[in-house]
């Protein structure tokens, strides 16, 4: 919830860079309301990318969602369509977090308890999101070259990334990552990303079962 | 990028990302992902994001491409931090510290 600010104040300012105005940014953060897929997508536009490679990267961003959408499903799939659909909505990193921890640990909770729940944890995570990126779209104009605001977007993934390379398997993934995207910075289109997030997927996934294999 | 082509991708994206959100959730996912593919999904941010920002590190926008100590540095010690601390707040006050730090430095120098 706290790192919350500070990224959706720069997704506003980040959005105003890449000339985007205040409906535009506000469009992402209601419509999309995934901040790193509205960075990915903030930046390949920034770079001139053709409008299917942004949508493209930037859904691969939100595909790990899928998985979080797996894991609740056992715990809200009793509820009625619309409210599913309203959790889907609100289902981000820190409410998937919080969810995902808290209904192993109740067992007897009601759908109702496990709604509330869901809602207190994802709720006030979306006006403040809005107010932020307001924000961040309103002053980014004003925001002197000096504060070298370009820099930005890559501390705000950096810091997201960071603190989760606990395992082998994410930092070889990450390390392929890197090391792809700049192989392939070549590649028309701004293509070379989402060839280098697949194969870094697969590496990921590759290390694990691996691993996984020699402890079995 | 006109207006019409910047509402395009604000549209699509906002579907589809909802889709990922609802895929299981409305299917109501009695039946369990297969292993495989919960395994890739557990890597997609940490395929796209460092990949995403490699170049903006190395050739940044602002020096016209050119490598720039405080930015290198800058996210060196946001990593550095982000491993150490496992805090994202501290990773990131850890990356604009440095950053201002060495531009600074350069400023005055």
């Amino acid at each position: 919830m706290a790192a919350l600010a500070p990224f959706g104040l720069l997704f506003g300012v980040a959005a105003t860079e890449a000339g985007l105005g205040l409906g535009a940014a506000m469009g992402f953060s209601i419509g999309v309301i995934a901040g790193a897929s509205q960075f990915t997508a903030v930046s390949l536009m920034a770079d001139g990318a053709p409008a299917v490679v942004v949508v493209l990267t930037a859904l691969a961003v939100n595909l790990r969602m899928a998985m979080y959408s797996a894991a609740l499903a056992p715990h809200l799939g009793a509820a009625p369509v619309w409210q599913r659909a309203l959790a889907a909505y609100a289902l981000f990193d820190s409410s998937y977090a919080c969810a995902s921890q808290a209904y192993p640990r109740h067992p007897h909770w009601s759908m109702r308890d496990r709604l509330m729940y869901f809602a207190g944890a994802a709720g006030p995570a979306i006006p403040m999101w809005l107010l932020v990126t307001a924000t961040g779209s309103a002053l980014g104009a004003t925001i002197p070259g000096w504060l070298a605001l370009d820099f930005a977007v890559p501390i705000c993934f950096l810091a997201m990334v960071a603190p989760g390379l606990r395992t082998l398997p994410q930092v070889a993934a990450a390390v392929t990552s890197v090391a792809g995207a700049l192989a392939l910075a070549w590649v028309p289109y701004s293509l070379g990303l989402l060839i280098a997030a697949i194969l870094a997927m697969a590496v990921g996934a590759e290390v694990e079962r691996r691993l996984t294999g020699r402890l079995a | 990028m006109t207006v019409a082509t910047v509402w395009a991708i604000i549209i699509v994206l906002g579907v589809g990302t909802f889709l990922i959100r609802f895929s299981f959730l409305g299917l109501i996912g009695r039946r369990p992902m297969p292993e495989w593919v919960l395994r890739h999904l557990r890597y997609t941010a940490v395929a796209v994001l460092p990949g995403l920002v490699a170049p903006l590190v190395l050739w940044p926008q602002a020096t016209a491409g050119q490598p720039d100590p405080a930015r290198i540095l800058a996210a060196l010690a946001t990593v550095g931090a982000g491993l150490w601390t496992r805090s994202v707040l501290g990773a990131m006050g850890a990356g604009a510290l440095a950053l201002y730090l060495v531009l600074g430095a350069e400023a005055l120098l």
